[in-house]
């Protein structure tokens, strides 16, 4: 009798999310059908998509026991900066699109880079790099266009953001191969071990002879690719780059990874609790919506289902 | 005689899959020092955890002078009790003063504010009543472990304890640190306090303690007056079989040099922490040979050793690897590329990734060999490698895929060992090998070192035990503030002749 409680322990700290978000949609469905309708799902999908993209980053980034504030505003300033240089190429390019999502990630890639840097070079937390660079980007980005939105994006540059693949929307997609990615990445190569070995014990991890300095800066400079990329998607579901784009993203996507599992002292989690918890956060705004509870409540219940997602998980643990 | 002041009666306690306390009993009389032995795994920590509050019995009662203690009790109120546990993990703040530790909680108070002159004066009377010569406004992350240890003890005599819990207190201490010890400890009994004192070193035991009570499995096994008991009766009881420190004959040493040092300095702390400058540093190693390192804590033995490795940097001089010249080391990849491979001198700080799976930790640095085009990581491969290594060193586990935290210090430690061993190292550097493990475990422990020298490694062995060293190696090199005092052949050396080496610089 006692075995099979502590088992079911176990099972539901490993399962109890999907469990949850079962529920969850099995809820809304049943308080307004509407929640089901393929229209609805596709919307919620997608909006998903785009922090799903940077949570698959940030779950490399928790797993060394680092985080990342700064991935909201460097999403604005990614999309920013890739819509102005497709600017400067003129309207009549074909392939602005290229020249704008390229841009958006190397961008990406170079201020994650640097934050990563910041983290091993000059010992600095990452919580307190990352917040400099969460107000830094977000200034950069208004700097960078006075402050006012850019758009008249062709359709081909359109079709990043709104356009699908087999009926599947086209930041779906992306989103698919990137968690697909991310994925296989840490659970099938070096780099993943070494990642979770940097974050359980990094003076272990540099006395197997890991380089834990560039393994930590390489796990900014990816949420920082993801986060480009991200950037120049939102800004092409929108039609318009926006200084204020990706406001208040950090929070979620740290949310999805913490829902998912992972422990912010590093070395626990996943990409696949990651996801499962990037839905959750999605399914819950939106059912919210659809209910009709005011924006404001919304935050207070999301926030109450972060605490009770890892204060259940501590529960959990100490009992085993 | 008077009541005892602790009594243990009938304890179980169950863990999944696990029966680790089945119907245990323990009695300690006032005053008396008592030691509890057995193997890792006996049950032993799961028995203190239980008396210091840390866990409760699933059945069983403890009474503590005579006063049923409450299952529910935190340590805490086990502590106003008068029952303080010494952990053989420190449990003290890096970033406060020695006084700040000793008095944490019971700081001497005058008006309401913190009374600091005298807490200050308070600790430096404890501190030089234990022989440790130590400011008390010094920040403890300065002070070497073993100083740490002394302090952890200090802090248990300024609570006004009946009965103290020591688990291992001398695994970390020099010898003249466990004579201080021992003096303590006898203080202690004279004012009537009584101990509980679990420790590997069963020497100790017949030196320092009065009665001892032996556990295997998780069950009692016997109880009995040290003076009528050897020290092979208590290693009987505990394994249930006869084991002793043998001397293993094996083939001379091939007599190549595979690696020398020469004039190795530090100027200042590597990284800053407390650690033993190193003074002209001379050495040769041996393919095949097992070469010992002897010293008191803070000779210098682990400061060269992480500097051999390239863990520490800001050393001058030179090394010859295969006969190459290189400049020390700048980083443990390079020392593993170069066919070094070290066994860290803290397990858990050092070694493992205690939430990581056996697999994984035991994996880590072979995965290049292990991989596809260096990338993918062949999960069959490093499946085989890990099952090889666990039948050749009898690693005890459910499955590879358990987390290493979970296993006995042994098995931890024949993981790590495994670890460098599916390096293949030309040289191997084992720091403190055997602490903290059981006596069949470190029988097996240098089984398999020897048979790693045979196999033409050179094996470095650093201990605080000498006779370890001795029983297991082929030369000793002993180190003395830094410096070489002296490098014996073990055939010749003797102990008292060493432990000058080790204190005085010469014998």
């Amino acid at each position: 009798m006692k075995r099979l409680r502590i088992d079911a322990i176990g099972w539901l700290r490993r399962y109890g999310t999907t469990l949850f978000l079962a529920l969850l949609i099995v809820f809304f469905t049943s308080q307004n059908e509407r929640f089901i309708s393929l229209r609805n799902l596709t919307n919620i999908l997608t909006e998903g998509s785009i922090y799903g993209i940077i949570a698959v980053g940030m779950t490399f980034v928790i797993l060394t026991a680092g985080v990342d504030l700064a991935v909201g505003s460097l999403l604005a300033f990614a999309g920013m900066a890739g819509a102005t240089v497709a600017g400067l190429f003129g309207a009549d390019v074909s392939f602005s699109w290229l020249i704008a999502l390229s841009s958006a990630i190397l961008v990406g890639a170079a201020a994650g880079y640097l934050q990563g840097k910041a983290v091993t070079w000059l010992r600095i937390p990452p919580f307190i790099v990352t917040l400099g660079g969460m107000t830094i980007w977000r200034g950069a980005t208004l700097i960078l266009h006075d402050g006012a939105p850019i758009s008249g994006f062709d359709s081909s540059y359109r079709w990043w953001g709104t356009g699908t693949i087999l009926h599947v929307p086209v930041p779906v997609a992306l989103f698919v191969v990137v968690a697909a990615l991310g994925y296989i990445v840490q659970r099938y190569t070096r780099y993943g071990r070494h990642v979770y070995a940097v974050g359980g014990n990094p003076e272990a991890a540099r006395l197997n002879g890991l380089n834990v300095t560039a393994i930590v800066t390489s796990v900014y400079a990816m949420v920082g690719v993801l986060s480009g990329l991200a950037g120049f998607l939102q800004s092409a579901r929108l039609g318009a780059a926006e200084a204020t784009a990706g406001s208040g993203y950090e929070l979620r996507v740290i949310a999805s990874v913490v829902i998912g599992g992972a422990s912010l002292s590093g070395g626990r989690g996943g990409i696949g609790g990651t996801i499962i918890g990037a839905l959750l956060i999605g399914v819950l705004t939106n059912g919210l919506v659809i209910m009709h509870v005011s924006s404001y409540w919304q935050q207070v219940v999301i926030g109450l289902i972060i605490v009770a997602a890892v204060a259940f998980d501590t529960f959990a643990k100490a009992r085993r | 005689m008077s009541a005892p002041v602790l009594e243990v009666q009938n304890v179980h306690k169950q863990f999944p899959g696990v029966k680790a306390l089945d119907g245990v009993q323990l009695t300690v009389e006032r005053g008396e020092v008592h030691a509890l032995l057995g193997e890792n795994g006996a049950g032993k920590s799961t028995l203190l955890k239980i008396l210091s509050g840390a866990q409760a019995a699933d059945q069983g009662e403890c009474l503590l002078d005579g006063r049923r203690l409450d299952p529910a009790d935190t340590p805490l109120a086990r502590q106003r009790f008068g029952l303080v546990t010494i952990y053989q993990e420190f449990n003290l703040l890096p970033f406060m003063s020695v006084a700040e530790n000793l008095y944490l909680g019971r700081e001497p108070t005058r008006r309401g504010v913190i009374d600091w002159k005298r807490m200050r004066e308070d600790a430096r009377t404890m501190l030089l009543s234990l022989g440790l010569d130590v400011d008390p406004q010094l920040e403890v992350r300065w002070l070497s472990v073993a100083q740490q240890q002394m302090v952890e003890i200090a802090r248990a005599m300024t609570q006004s304890a009946q009965l103290i819990i020591m688990d291992e207190p001398t695994a970390a201490l020099s010898s003249r640190e466990v004579d201080v010890l021992h003096d303590v400890i006898r203080k202690l009994k004279s004012r009537g306090v009584s101990l509980i004192y679990v420790t590997h070193r069963l020497q100790e035991v017949k030196q320092i303690c009065d009665s001892f009570t032996v556990l295997r499995d998780g069950r009692f096994v016997a109880r009995g007056a040290v003076i009528d008991a050897e020290v092979g009766d208590f290693v009987r009881l505990m394994v249930g079989r006869d084991v002793e420190f043998v001397k293993r004959s094996r083939g001379a040493p091939s007599g190549v040099t595979v690696m020398s040092v020469k004039d190795i300095c530090t100027d200042r702390d590597p990284l800053g922490r407390h650690a033993t400058p190193l003074h002209d540093v001379s050495l040769d190693v041996h393919a095949g040979e097992l070469l010992g390192f002897a010293g008191l804590v803070g000779a210098g033995r682990t400061e060269l050793a992480r500097i051999l490795f390239g863990a520490d940097r800001c050393a001058r001089g030179v090394l010859y690897l295969n006969g190459r010249e290189l400049k020390p080391l700048q980083h443990p990849a390079e020392a593993i590329e170069a066919g070094l491979a070290l066994v860290p001198e803290d397990r858990k700080q050092q070694g493992c990734f205690l939430e990581q799976s056996v697999s994984r930790n035991l994996t880590l640095p072979s995965l290049r060999r292990l991989a596809f085009w260096r990338v993918f990581v062949n999960e069959r491969r490093e499946s085989e490698l890990v099952e090889h290594y666990r039948q050749a060193l009898g690693i005890k586990m459910a499955d590879a895929q358990v987390a290493i935290g979970t296993l006995s210090g042994g098995n931890q430690q024949k993981v790590l060992l495994a670890r460098c061993m599916a390096l293949n190292p030309k040289v191997l550097i084992v720091d403190e090998p055997t602490r903290g493990i059981d006596v069949g475990a470190k029988a097996e422990v240098h089984q398999l070192l020897c048979e790693m020298a045979a196999r033409g490694t050179a094996v470095i062995v650093i201990s605080s035990e000498l006779p370890e060293l001795m029983a297991l190696c082929d030369r000793i090199v002993v180190f003395r503030e830094g410096r070489v005092t002296g490098a014996v052949s073990a055939a010749d050396a003797n102990e008292a002749a060493l432990m000058d080496l080790m204190a005085v610089g010469h014998s």
